[in-house]
Parts: structure tokens; sequence; C-alpha cells
């Protein structure tokens, strides 16, 4: 039989799990501020998951979902997007978020049971909320996507979905559209080992999730999700392409949920505490804190001053997310339609009259 | 076609010429689905849209559901205002999640940041003789979900009025389509771009004794049932309630406080069908006006049958007539 088509999909590193280069770095490893930038909101955003974590076990915050180990490939989408480019989450985004200008009390809103929380987005206003129902995010960034294209913008759109979301429909019907529509997207897919407890090897027999990209006929590139350097080059790169209008990517960052699921969650039950801790040798913050520190930009005293820095603003969200008054239960009914109709008026005295102080 | 101009149309080319009216009025506006533009639709509701607006407006998708529903979410959520096309109700379901999950809770979910203008049409019902999956009426599942509009014209002119209605809410609306009544009659439609209100029930005939509760293409059957029974001389209010959902509990209430008597007509199974909703409604709310039981008459609470035993499910003229005599007789 001839051989009719070759495909390949290249792998991206540059530092060892210690922080050391393998390789020359690409260029953005010379933007000092930058780089900086980066280490700073990896360790703001793993002070704010302890803290909301903490804030779940004392009964003030609703189940959490834990960044711990997307810390990296999130700052790298935060870093990599324009305030133009349009975000397509899922539920382990934060590192994202605090780069697209979230506010840390209308995130800890979204996980203390308040609508609010993805409300009120004024740095990022189109920027779509968090996604639940796994991969269905996926559907709705390619309908972004196809407006940017209809309207001829220099714009692109990312959205992220876990490993597990690469096992639905969700997720192959919309790159395989990216791939027939030419769209400005890019899936970074988080290869994080686990969906819940299902381990990656069960989700599919591809060797790799990136080489899904090939079946929808767009690039599929992996990347080490806890090098930041590699992360952000391969996002630099996609992005580029993206808003030139030359089409979609599939990214494939590979790295480990060092938490449970969620607070609802205990990963003992199938996991071991050996492949934990090898897990925690490849961290991707700690790896760049070496790398910093070997380039004559980090030192402790400089780690002591973010940590409490980081540790003053999360405390500061805090207060004002405890101090956030519920909304009337009336608003229930206020934002199902843009005005309510006839039919839900009634029910809406109902609510008002039962609860007596809470009509808006 | 021009604007203003008056034209004997059916239903389906109700829906073409609104369709071409307010996607020539509001570039906002995209038609997308399987087989839709350069085939104009199975049914041809799209036809001629492709030629006059372009592949970039008006787009043949992948064949998936899921995706279609999905990526109209998207879509209005950077203002377009698509208007997505399920080639039939029965392939309706893969889309449920993401009608269901986003499209009707996007509103509320960014408490009014983001929302979703989006048009979920789909050809519905049977009697058309199609194969299996082509013919069921599961408006009742949509009606139950908070959020959305069910939208269902039963005749040209309520077809182009609806339709445009629907496309200008800024909420997603299930756009109900009876395809029995898609040729099944043409009505003088003025092509002037004004829309017909949603959450209202329509009454198309007044009458004393007994008020006929009916939607989409049990409408036919029954204003040919309240024809046979006006010759018996019984006056029957006939009511088209077409938008299902929010439901226009009013104006069912006025009539029935008029009449005391309602039997309600659908084609759906009757087992939690949006019968039963208006049933307990007036139960509840017009129970001292009512001087005999309310009646169900609907499809048996089976599968659709194949084509072949088709008739034998659908509501039929004799069966409406039936349900009036017996609560008539009360």
């Amino acid at each position: 039989m001839r051989q009719r088509h070759e495909f390949h999909v290249d792998s991206t590193r540059y530092l060892d799990d210690h922080g050391k280069p393998l390789d020359d770095l690409p260029a953005l490893g010379g933007d000092t501020e930058r780089v900086l930038t980066a280490y700073r909101n990896m360790v703001l955003t793993r002070t704010f998951d302890s803290k909301v974590i903490a804030l779940q076990r004392t009964g003030k915050c609703g189940t959490y979902a834990s960044v711990l180990g997307h810390e990296v490939i999130g700052t790298a989408i935060g870093q990599s997007m324009a305030k133009t480019d349009v975000f397509v989450p899922y539920y382990r985004d934060q590192a994202v978020h605090t780069l697209r200008g979230l506010s840390l009390r209308d995130m800890m809103l979204y996980w203390g049971g308040d609508e609010r929380g993805s409300a009120n987005w004024e740095n990022c206003p189109e920027d779509l909320p968090i996604a639940v129902p796994i991969a269905t995010q996926c559907c709705h960034a390619v309908g972004v996507a196809s407006a940017i294209r209809i309207r001829g913008e220099e714009r692109a759109v990312v959205c992220c979905v876990g490993d597990g979301g690469t096992s639905k429909g969700d997720f192959l019907e919309s790159i395989n559209l990216a791939g027939a529509w030419h769209l400005p997207v890019v899936f970074v897919a988080i290869n994080n080992q686990w969906a819940i407890s299902t381990p990656r090897s069960l989700q599919t027999g591809a060797e790799t999730i990136a080489q899904k990209a090939i079946s929808a006929g767009i690039p599929g590139h992996a990347v080490d999700g806890n090098d930041y350097f590699a992360a952000s080059e391969v996002l630099d790169i996609a992005l580029e392409r993206a808003r030139g209008g030359k089409g979609a990517t599939l990214i494939e960052a590979v790295t480990y949920r060092l938490g449970d699921h969620t607070t609802a969650d205990d990963a003992t039950r199938y996991r071991t505490a050996e492949d934990l801790k090898r897990a925690w040798e490849k961290d991707g913050v700690k790896r760049l804190q070496n790398w910093l520190h070997d380039n004559g930009l980090w030192d402790a005293d400089k780690e002591k001053a973010l940590q409490a820095d980081s540790k003053n603003k999360v405390e500061k969200a805090v207060e004002e997310y405890l101090a956030t008054e519920p909304q009337p239960p009336t608003a229930m009914v206020d934002y199902l339609f843009e005005t309510l109709p006839p039919a839900l008026q009634a029910q809406r005295e109902r609510i008002a009259a039962k609860y007596r102080g809470g009509e808006s | 076609m021009s604007k203003g101009e008056l034209r004997d149309v059916t239903l389906v080319e109700a829906v073409n010429m609104a369709l071409h009216w307010e996607m020539e009025h509001d570039e906002n506006v995209v038609v997308l689905g399987e087989d839709i533009a350069t085939n104009g639709g199975v049914f041809r509701a799209t036809v001629g849209l492709k030629e006059k607006f372009g592949f970039k407006r008006v787009m043949d998708t992948p064949l998936a559901e899921n995706l279609i529903a999905g990526t109209s979410v998207g879509m209005a959520t950077q203002g377009l205002k698509p208007v997505a096309e399920f080639q039939f109700m029965g392939f309706i379901y893969a889309g449920m999640d993401q009608i269901v999950s986003h499209a009707a809770r996007m509103r509320n979910r960014t408490r009014g940041r983001l929302h979703c203008p989006i048009v979920y049409r789909a050809p519905f019902g049977g009697g058309i003789h199609a194969p299996e999956h082509h013919s069921e009426s599961t408006e009742a599942l949509f009606a139950h979900i908070p959020g959305l509009r069910v939208v269902i014209p039963s005749s040209p002119q309520r077809a182009y009025g609806l339709l445009l209605a629907a496309i200008r809410n800024p909420d997603p609306v299930i756009f109900l389509e009876p395809k029995r009544l898609y040729r099944a009659l043409t009505q003088s439609v003025e092509n002037n771009g004004e829309a017909l209100p949603l959450d209202t029930c329509f009454t198309l005939r007044e009458g004393d004794d007994v008020t006929l509760i009916t939607w989409g293409p049990c409408v036919m059957e029954t204003l040919q049932a309240a024809d046979k029974l006006a010759h018996q001389g019984v006056t029957c209010e006939v009511i088209d309630v077409a938008t299902i959902s929010p439901l226009d509990r009013e104006t069912l209430l006025c009539s029935v406080a008029k009449t005391g008597r309602a039997v309600i007509i659908h084609e759906a199974c009757r087992n939690g069908g949006v019968g039963a909703e208006i049933a307990a409604s007036l139960a509840e709310s017009a129970f001292l006006d009512l001087q005999a039981p309310v009646v169900r008459v609907t499809g048996y609470d089976t599968i659709m049958p194949y084509y072949r035993n088709e008739d034998a499910y659908l509501p039929n003229v004799e069966d409406i007539v039936e349900a009036v005599e017996q609560v008539i007789a009360l």
C-alpha cells in the first residue's frame, strides 16, 4: 500500500524539572517584566486557591475546583491573549481570569453561590462565563470565532478544555468546524491526567490529545504545561496565526492536577501518594522560581514580599466577598428574559411577598 | 418580493419571506443549519437566502446538531442573531444540552451581561408519512425549561409575523413549524415586516358554548370541528395558543369564564403534555366558571407509529367533535 499522508505532533519543552534550560530560550525569555509578571500571577493564583479551599472547609464558600497544577499554563494563556481576544473558559482557569482583569472578589462570588460573579467583567465584557457541563464551551468558542470571521476582525478566541472534555462530541465537533471554516480559535486542552477519578489512559487510546487536531485538519502541538517559556511560545504563535486569518490550532498542555477534583472529592481514593509526589517534582511554579533565581532576578526577600503582597490582596478580596449582601430572592426571576413575561409576574410577586424586605 | 407586496403564500413560503425580510433589514441576522444554504433546506424554507446574502451569513454546517445549537450560543454572545435550523424536531435532542444548559441560561448566569437572541427552528409533528424520528411533537420538553420561549405558528400569516417577532426577541426562541401545514393552505400575507406579539394567544373564532384550546397542526382539525359543530348549533371559541411558553393564561381564563367549558387539543402525547399544564391552570383559577370537566384530545402515550398507522395516532375532527359533545352534555 502506498502511504498517502504523513502526520506528526510537535512537542515543546525548554526547562527541565528544576528550571534549568534544556535549549536556548525563545525571545520572550529576555522579556524580564513579562516573566516576573507571570511569576507574580502564579503565586497570587496559588494563594487565592488555598484561601478559597480554606473558606470552603469553614463553611464560607461552596464547592470549589482547585487550580493547583494549572497556574503555569493559565498564566501563559492570560499573557498571550490580547484584551480584544475572547476567552472561553472551563472551571479551572483562575490563573487566566486574574490576568483577564476579573476581581478576586468576583471569582469568590461565583464559587460562593452568587451569579454576580460572572456579571461585571468590565475588563473583558465579551468573555464567556465559566462552563461547568464539560466541553460545551468548545461549541461557543467556534461560534464566537465565526462572528469574528464574519466581521473580518483581527481577533482570536482561546478555549480551554480538560483531558476528560476531549472525549466529548462538543470538543470533537468544534475542532472539526474550526478546521472546516478556518476559524480564528486556539483550543487549549489542559491534560492534567485526571477527569475526577478517571485517568487520561481511559479517555482515549490516542497517544496524545494533540493528535486529535489531525482529524480536524488543524495543527496540533503538545507542550509541557509546566514550562512557562514553552507554553508561552506555543500560545503566542497559535494566537498570531489565528488573528492573521491562518486558522485554528489545538494545543495540548501536559500537566498534573495537584489537588482534588473539587473540595467535594478525595483523590486518595484513586491515586497514590507516590504519583502525586512525582508530579510535585515537576511543579511549574517552583521551576520558574528556580529559573528566576538562577538568572539573578529573584531572591528570598523578593519571595517573602511577594507572598505577603499576594496574601494581602486575597485577604482584602475575602473581606469584600464576605461583606457582599446576597441578591434579593426576586433576582431569580429578573434575568430569565430581557423583560418579565406576564406569565411570571405572579411568581415574582409571590417570592417578593414570601421574603418581605427582599424585594429589589 | 418588495415591501408591502401582498401574496398568497404557504406556511413554508411565509417562513422564507420572514427570513428574507429580516436578513435584509438587520445585518446581524445569520442563518445556519444542515443543507440550508445551497440546497435551500430540505423543505425549502431557506431557499434563495444564500444567493442574496452570501455564504458568510447563510451557513451550511457540518452534520452535528449539538454543534449547531452551541455555535449559535457563541455567535449570539457576539451580538449576532442566529436563526438555526434543525432539519426535523426528531434530531433536536442532540442539541438539548446546549439549548437547555446554555442558550436558556446565558442571560441569567451573567446577570444580563451576555444574552442569546437565537431562534431554533424545527419542523415538527406528523402527517406527511415521513420515516421514523421525523414526526414527533415534543414541545412540552422545551416548555418545561425556564428561559426559553416556545412558539408554534399555525398559518402563513402567523408564521410570518411570529418568526419576525422571534428573531427580534432578545432571548432564545424554539420555533416549531407544523410540517403538515407547510403546504396545506395558502393565505394572503403582506410583506411589510410587521411582527406579531409573543406571549399572546390568538382567538381565531369567537363562540359562547365551549372553548377549544389548541396549537400547531391541530388548529386545522379544530377549526373544521368548530365548523361541523356550528351546524349542530354549538358555537365554539377557538384559541390558537401559539406561544406555548411563557403561556398566556389570561386569554384562556377569560374565554372559559365566558363559555364555562374547555377542550384542549394537541398532537403530542398526553402524559405531561402542555395540555396538562393548561388544564391544571383552568382547574386552579377557573374552577367556579367550569360547568364540565376539562377534556383533552391528544396523541396517545405511545411512540409515534410508523406511517402506515400514523393516522390512527393523530387526533382527528371526529375526536374533537366527540369531546365537545361530551362536555356540552354535562
